[in-house]
């Protein structure tokens, strides 16, 4: 299957092998049903407000299927190593996915779509269990947080559908706290 | 045989070593300053009735009452739990904002990430580590921490090349070598089952050719920190004599303000370099940590 750019030549397919930096906007995509640059920073602006002058300093990239990272700075593309910078969200699917760890990590900037748990609730989504809440937002996923030292933290990545907040926490970042 | 006794000579009050070595170590975390203050930190320790007493020598070392992975600081990344000593070489190498910084042997990643952090997650560090299996380590924790700067390799550290990242040399380097662990008994009470002079020879070896790399890998006035968390003087002194003899590199001095001995001039008929004198030995009685070695290296005349 191949898919021709604007100007008619034909689309590479994406090497999930190896690093490639997003293209900076859709005009400059050169490899088949790759996001740009400008479609992940909108997508976080869209999704949770949060601005896109908190990447200015980041490339992004992708390796693997739709595996988007997050890099400080930037490098020559294509890079040939084993990983580069932060997991950050999953596209080629129909609803982008952002990670737990970007969630926790620029989280604290998001201005919606932020579902704040109590203690118990919070206790729960970390320990990776779904339950039932209070939401009358946008279904789909939602940044988790919590109050600690004063201040609402991100805990993670929840899926909200049907009355039912699922946490997405890996199994290997879940704790029984 | 009993592999610490050959250190009787070297050591001020054997009996406390001795002693010290057999008692547990204390839980200790490093505040991570991606995501969180020291202030939000403790606070956040308070909240949960954890107690923690600073370190005096760094007030982002904290004891911790407890298992330091199941509290609210851990799972936000807040903290890291790593051993003491096993801080003292980033804090060495002391990396600016910016910097690109090698750090040649780096799974599980307490130090890539420490070192990240110094540099507010600015600049490049490249995680390199030999063996794959432990990749996966030092994925999950750089992740955890927040940290993006990082970029991981999978390479042998004796012929590293820079290739991949289009640089001629980093600013710093960091060469924590694998070693035979002497110093990690506090941890692990079978670190010295497989002890034997052969191992401790062998992996001098690889020490060796690791340290040279990272010298010529390191542009001139750079810095390269090595260290091992062993006693043997044949994995630390004696590595940073063959190298000084035979790379563009002079140790340096530093202050860590932990208790430490200075670096060994002779062991068992051999004699080394005066300027190793300026690398630390730091022993499990003298702080109450773990045993540990690190030396500072300025590159170029």
């Amino acid at each position: 299957m191949s898919e021709n750019g604007d100007d008619g030549t034909e689309l590479a397919t994406n090497d999930g092998q190896r690093f490639d930096r997003l293209p900076a906007t859709e005009e400059d995509r050169e490899v088949s049903g790759r996001a740009s640059r400008e479609e992940v920073l909108d997508w976080w602006d869209d999704r949770f407000g949060i601005p896109p002058e908190t990447f200015e300093e980041a490339s992004f990239w992708e390796k693997g299927k739709g595996k988007i990272w997050i890099l400080d700075g930037d490098l020559e593309s294509p890079v040939h190593i084993e990983a580069l910078g932060m997991t950050f969200l999953r596209t080629r699917q129909r609803h982008w996915k952002p990670t737990t760890n970007a969630a926790q990590r620029f989280g604290r900037r998001a201005t919606k779509n932020v579902v704040e748990l109590d203690g118990e609730q919070a206790r729960r989504f970390a320990r990776g269990e779904d339950q039932e809440i209070e939401w009358d937002g946008d279904w789909g996923y939602l940044i988790a947080a919590h109050e600690i030292a004063g201040e609402i933290e991100p805990l993670g990545v929840g899926l909200f559908l049907h009355g039912e907040l699922q946490s997405l926490v890996p199994g290997g970042r879940q704790r029984d706290l | 045989m009993d592999p610490l006794e050959r250190y009787e000579p070297i050591l001020d009050d054997f009996e406390a070593f001795r002693a010290a070595c057999e008692r547990p170590l204390p839980s200790v975390v490093r505040v991570n300053r991606i995501k969180a203050t020291r202030e939000q930190a403790t606070r956040a320790f308070d909240e949960e009735n954890v107690e923690w007493t600073p370190r005096e020598w760094n007030e982002n070392v904290l004891e911790i009452e407890g298992k330091p992975g199941n509290t609210w600081p851990s799972f936000h990344g807040w903290t890291h739990g790593q051993e003491e000593v096993s801080s003292i070489p980033a804090f060495v190498l002391d990396p600016e904002p910016g910097e690109r910084v090698l750090d040649s042997c780096a799974a599980p990643g307490s130090k890539t990430t420490q070192l990240a952090a110094l540099m507010d997650d600015t600049g490049l560090v490249v995680a390199n580590d030999s063996n794959l299996g432990r990749l996966s380590a030092l994925r999950f924790n750089t992740e955890r921490l927040g940290v993006t700067c990082a970029a991981v390799t999978n390479q042998d550290a004796r012929n590293f090349s820079l290739k991949p990242f289009g640089l001629s040399a980093f600013d710093a380097a960091l060469v924590d070598v694998p070693c035979s662990c002497e110093g990690t008994v506090r941890k692990n009470p079978t670190a010295l089952d497989d002890w034997g002079l052969d191992h401790i020879e062998g992996v001098a070896g690889v020490q060796k050719g690791i340290l040279r790399r990272a010298v010529q890998a390191t542009r001139e006035g750079g810095t390269v920190v090595y260290s091992t968390c062993t006693f043997a003087p044949e994995e630390n002194e004696a590595v940073l004599d063959y190298v000084l003899a035979r790379e563009d590199c002079r140790l340096v001095e530093y202050d860590i303000g932990l208790r430490s001995e200075p670096g060994l001039t002779e062991w068992h008929g051999d004699e080394f370099d005066e300027s190793i004198r300026k690398a630390k030995r730091f022993y499990p009685h003298h702080n109450d940590t773990g045993g540990f070695f690190c030396a500072k290296l300025e590159v170029g005349q």
